[in-house]
């Protein structure tokens, strides 16, 4: 993309130069911060016509539209950043639907001050995201505010994709006699972005498990049609996920601790803070609940994508008036994996 | 993990428990209970009782640091922390315990109030470090385990000269909350399940893993002497509760009343002599102290020495006592002795729940019931 | 009440502190609380601090106890 050199004299100046109010005027500043930063990564025929909105074509069928916010700190944690998370998150909320993701559109409140240094770093990495998964950013809007009324920069991410046809994925079909399926290890993403924690300061190996899981969704429904229920353990982990489907469906689930993989780094963290893999936030990862009969074949197309390598089958939805999430510990006795309100803290007890 | 996952092997564990089971006299009942809220936690969340047999019953301890502050300490802690140019630190398991007033420490960062979740005392005297223009008080807590560290760091800030940090001390000790145990007095026998019982009667005691590495397992022996009950000190792990459990039904069937290790890789009978040494050098016994749910405990917690005032936050800042009286609905004090169930309070459960707790057994995740509201309450529904 | 938990020494880093590891995640702590410590130790971590030295001798020995147990009972 050339620059314009007639309407913008001054290239930005990415390495050393901050967000300005102005770039968020609705003027030539902003419309230089547009073209030479965000247009020069996304790059594609939709933002070249610089139109306010996207025109699209879709194939027909049902769509899904869904949005996520994204305020994670810090802003840069190994395995990942707040640029593929967005594009990622927003990816796998409309896989969890059973659908194909087609387009998304990308909005930035930044703070004044924030290094323009950075914002590249997050642009190019959500630009990366997107290319790599095939799915275009063809539509946004940039905001700025003032220093100290913004956390640097929080996105939100919106896309659409189109729900193949006999594929109905709710979690209201989650039904007794059902199979839970997990399609890796836990608390990856959490605990990477804990570990970085100013005051935590621990070393670790552990990176965030940040991917689009599209693909792997497309060859499971495939597989699978009948598929009831998809879901991405995001915040809240499992845990929570397992009670909302539970609540919504009006079953109960019984779990197996010892089908559950979690990598040891992850594990050892956790003890160290007295934290519950069950309830770590994971970016990567997926439940799915089937028919009982289904499930091994789920199993083996799981196994045989990159993103489902340590898939397991973990437990099964049972009939219980009080919808409660059960798991048989390592140890040989049961517990309940209970809906927790908040995030948890670290403890010292 | 080494020095962890065998002490949670499932299949040992099935071997233990058949042997608990063999080992119990079917015509009698066994109330053990595991002082520690750690020990309460890994009982819960292991599901340790339902591998034991019906006549041996886990009474869930006071043995939770935050269960047993008083909530007009806790608001003391909020209000320091809204006073200007203060940095409040402390443990995550405060941030939402409310205090007096309802009122919590994230409720107040909220407000804006400067309030720092850390992971060690240490991290707070780097933030007084990093912060000379502004006052870093530390909101110490805990038990035996959790008071040598903040010794070691009284220390540093004195030999550092650190003008600008202090400690707002709320250490309390093991033994004394044992003896008001054990000294309550209790109601008339009853039966249950066809054997007589005492409510709130305590056969024996799993005493706590870490507090025991500190102060080792003399300091228990008063509890054999004085009031004829074993007391078997259990590691951390569910193994080593199993086995501590096993001790304890061996001692009870044979008449047999001491204090015994499991903990043997941990805990010594004189304990960790240069932790204590420390711990008396900057810790003074405080007279009395009121426990949330057990009244005021003579001898029961620990104040700042004078040769280290000026890191003492009770008296750098003016600090007044706060009362605070829990909901009347609240039987706590009942639960904390075992005389009451969890599931037996009227309001838990229901008014009080983890999110809305009305007294110290619901205020942490290690209180009684609050293990088992998270890890347990499903037994109740099932049975009901 | 005391979440601690074993982890080895792998570095001293002075005479109060020390690097340690369990299950691969390291930290740095203080060992102002104990006398000697050498790495390859295994001490027992809370709030950033070493209580005490875990003895591998006494490990082993209860977790034969408890095979010990296991064992006869499956044998009745």
């Amino acid at each position: 993309m050339n620059p314009r050199r007639d309407v913008f004299p001054h290239r930005l100046d990415l390495q050393h130069g901050c967000v300005e109010l102005s770039h968020g005027g609705g003027g030539r500043a902003m419309a230089q911060l547009i073209e030479e930063l965000f247009l020069a990564a996304f790059d594609n025929a939709w933002l070249r016509a610089q139109d306010d909105g996207a025109r699209l074509m879709v194939p027909p069928g049902r769509l899904t539209i869904a949005t996520d916010s994204h305020v994670v700190s810090p802003l840069f944690f190994p395995g990942g950043d707040i640029g593929c998370l967005s594009v990622h998150g927003t990816i796998n909320d409309v896989a969890m639907a059973g659908a194909w993701p087609l387009y998304l559109a990308a909005t930035f409140i930044l703070e004044e001050g924030f290094p323009l240094a950075d914002l590249k770093r997050i642009v190019d990495s959500m630009a990366h995201a997107a290319r790599h998964a095939g799915v275009p950013i063809v539509t946004g809007d940039t905001k700025v505010v003032e220093r100290g009324k913004g956390d640097g920069v929080f996105i939100t991410t919106t896309g659409i994709g189109v729900i193949p046809e006999g594929v109905a994925v709710s979690a209201h079909q989650a039904q007794p006699g059902d199979a839970i399926l997990l399609s890796g290890s836990l608390g990856d993403h959490g605990m990477a972005v804990m570990a970085q924690r100013e005051n935590l300061r621990f070393d670790t190996s552990i990176e965030s498990d940040t991917a689009a899981l599209h693909k792997l969704v497309a060859a499971m429904v495939a597989a699978v049609p009948g598929i009831h229920c998809l879901r991405d353990p995001t915040r809240g982990g499992l845990g929570c996920a397992l009670n909302e489907i539970a609540q919504q469906a009006g079953a109960g689930m019984r779990l197996r601790e010892a089908a559950i993989p979690v990598h040891e780094p992850v594990r050892a963290l956790c003890e160290f803070l007295g934290l519950d893999p069950l309830y770590v936030a994971n970016e990567g990862k997926l439940l799915a609940i089937c028919p009982a009969e289904f499930a091994d074949t789920l199993l083996a197309v799981m196994h045989g994508h990159s993103l489902g390598r340590e898939a397991a089958i973990i437990g099964e939805v049972v009939a219980d008036p009080h919808c409660f999430v059960e798991m048989a510990t390592v140890f040989g006795g049961r517990r309940l994996v209970d809906w927790l309100s908040g995030e948890q803290l670290p403890r010292i007890c | 993990m080494k020095y962890l996952d065998e002490f949670r092997d499932g299949q040992l564990a099935r071997g233990l428990a058949a042997r608990i089971c063999q080992e119990t006299d079917s015509t009698r009942h066994y109330a053990l209970m595991e002082f520690c809220g750690g020990h309460t936690h890994a009982i819960c969340r292991y599901g340790i009782e339902d591998l034991l047999p019906g006549n041996v019953r886990l009474i869930h301890g006071p043995g939770c640091p935050v269960c047993v502050l008083p909530g007009g300490r806790l608001q003391a802690a909020i209000d320091l922390a809204e006073q200007e140019r203060v940095i409040l630190c402390g443990y995550g398991d405060l941030l939402r315990v409310p205090g007096a007033r309802g009122d919590t420490l994230l409720k107040a960062k909220a407000r804006g109030a400067d309030v720092r979740m850390v992971y060690s005392v240490d991290d707070a005297l780097d933030a007084a470090c990093t912060h000379p223009n502004q006052q870093v008080v530390f909101f110490a807590i805990g038990f035996e385990t959790t008071t040598p560290p903040t010794a070691v760091a009284i220390q540093q800030a004195r030999r550092e000269g650190l003008g600008n940090f202090s400690v707002y001390c709320n250490h309390v000790l093991t033994p004394p909350a044992l003896r008001a145990l054990l000294a309550a007095p209790l109601p008339s026998p009853h039966r249950r399940q066809g054997i007589v019982q005492i409510k709130g009667q305590i056969d024996g005691f799993i005493g706590p893993a870490h507090v025991s590495t500190i102060i080792g397992s003399q300091p228990y022996e008063f509890v054999a002497t004085d009031y004829q009950r074993p007391l078997v000190i259990a590691g951390f792990e569910p193994l080593d509760v199993l086995q501590a459990i096993l001790m304890l039904i061996r001692q009870i069937n044979a008449n047999d009343v001491r204090v015994d290790n499991e903990y043997t890789r941990a805990v010594s009978p004189e304990g960790n002599r240069k932790a204590q040494r420390l711990m008396d050098e900057v810790f003074t016994i405080r007279p009395s102290f009121e426990w949330r749910g057990l009244g005021e405990l003579p001898g029961s917690a620990l104040a700042i020495r004078p040769a280290f005032a000026d890191w003492d936050a009770e008296r750098r800042f003016t600090i007044p006592a706060i009362p605070a009286i829990d909901h009347k609905a609240c039987i706590c004090a009942e639960v904390l002795r075992g005389v009451t169930r969890p599931e037996e309070c009227k309001v838990f459960a229901t008014a009080c729940t983890p999110d809305h707790p009305l007294g110290a057994c619901m205020v942490s995740a290690e209180g009684a019931c609050a293990a088992h509201y998270h890890y347990g309450r499903f037994r109740q529904a099932a049975a009901s | 009440m005391c979440l601690a938990i074993p982890a080895q020494v792998i570095e001293m880093k002075d005479n109060e502190h020390a690097v340690v590891d369990m299950g691969g995640v390291r930290k740095q702590i203080s060992t102002a609380l104990l006398d000697e410590i050498a790495v390859g130790d295994y001490v027992i971590v809370h709030v950033g601090y070493a209580l005490n030295r875990l003895d591998p001798d006494e490990a082993e020995e209860t977790l034969r106890l408890f095979a010990e147990l296991a064992a006869a009972t499956e044998a009745l």
